[in-house]
């Protein structure tokens, strides 16, 4: 009895997640559209306006990454309340995120690094979606980084604080990005819920 | 009763030695290239003679396949563990991935090694060349991070 309830749950989730996905897709697809035909309207145009016009492209490569960031945000909230099965879900989308972004939308020049960072990301979120709590944070932890760097390319529509707890990893250290300046430690979780500081706020110029 | 389970002692031998004619799939083994981890890094001799042992029959293009791989059930799930293995990292093509994934990889791998996750319980059960003693544990962690610094660099 117990067996086929948790089966339909199951059934229920991946269903509700796929037709969520469905629209992610469309609604995503759509943007592309809207880009392309950016694209082609404007490859001069681009060059010229490089620099003055740059807000104008990092807002619609916003969009994508910013959808990235907040599956980021989930898990990291997950791992806070040492929810090892919202981590886990939030990875799985996590990973199907960074393989779907459509890397036409960055521009040429930033294409290649960004398509190692979201290789990368994916692989932690594939990570976190199959492995128990320590191991969801170790992944975590590693792609801070990852984001880190995507952020310094693409920019961002938000706030974000780097957060440093110097007690992870056996005394070796480990950050990650919040949306608050408060402390919520996600590598500890409630075993040491307010270790850490912030060290950088990053935010859009 | 006793009839019964007669008879199910037989499905099972039946089913036994039925499956042993189901074709084996296997990995051929593949020449060694330049992005093979050992090569790409040119790794001390004693270093790649571990990595080689404990690490390259299920994270390589050059599994080596005991007997009992020709027995089924167990030919399946040694597959099933070689190709998993591969899947998420192999050695053999190390060379070809980007930095960041290297950085990565080698994270884990270091995580791994330290955890006593890998390698696996039961390949050092029947590979005890495979076995990774604390002083060979040290040694290749330290290894790998001197990999990840070279990286970086």
């Amino acid at each position: 009895m117990k067996k086929s309830n948790s089966i339909l749950t199951l059934a229920l989730v991946a269903g509700l997640s796929f037709s969520l996905l469905a629209c992610g897709n469309s609604k995503s697809t759509d943007h592309n559209d809207d880009n392309t035909e950016h694209d082609h309207s404007g490859i001069d145009h681009a060059a010229e306006h490089k620099m003055p016009d740059g807000s104008v492209v990092e807002t619609s490569e916003n969009k994508s990454i910013s959808q990235l960031i907040d599956q980021y945000l989930v898990i990291k909230n997950a791992l806070v309340q040492d929810d090892s099965r919202a981590a886990a879900s939030a990875g799985q989308k996590l990973a199907e995120t960074s393989s779907s972004i459509d890397l036409n939308t960055f521009e040429a020049s930033k294409q290649s690094e960004i398509k190692e960072i979201l290789e990368v990301v994916k692989e932690h979120g594939e990570h976190i979606a199959k492995s128990e709590i320590a191991h969801q944070r170790e992944h975590f932890e590693g792609m801070t980084k990852d984001f880190m760097d995507i952020l310094a390319i693409t920019g961002t529509d938000r706030t974000l604080y780097q957060q440093y707890c110097p007690m992870y990893n056996k005394n070796k250290g480990g950050y990650w990005l919040s949306d608050s300046q408060e402390i919520k430690n996600p590598l500890f979780g409630s075993k040491m819920l307010t270790c850490g500081s912030v060290k950088e706020t990053i935010s859009m110029k | 009763m006793k009839k019964w389970l007669k008879l199910s002692l037989w499905i099972v031998l039946i089913v036994l030695v039925g499956i042993q004619f189901v074709p084996v799939q296997r990995d051929e083994i593949e020449p060694v290239t330049n992005a093979d981890f050992i090569e790409h890094y040119e790794s001390p001799i004693v270093i790649g003679n571990i990595i080689r042992a404990s690490c390259y029959d299920c994270h390589s293009n050059q599994s080596k396949y005991p007997w009992y791989s020709n027995v089924q059930p167990i030919g399946w799930l040694l597959q099933n563990h070689i190709s998993e293995g591969k899947s998420e990292l192999n050695l053999s093509e190390f060379g070809n991935l980007s930095n960041r994934m290297k950085r990565m990889k080698i994270n884990s791998i270091i995580s791994q090694i330290a955890d006593d996750k890998m390698p696996l319980p039961s390949y050092v059960l029947m590979h005890s060349d495979a076995k990774l003693d604390s002083l060979k544990k040290a040694h290749l962690v330290s290894y790998f991070d001197s990999i990840l610094v070279d990286i970086d660099r």
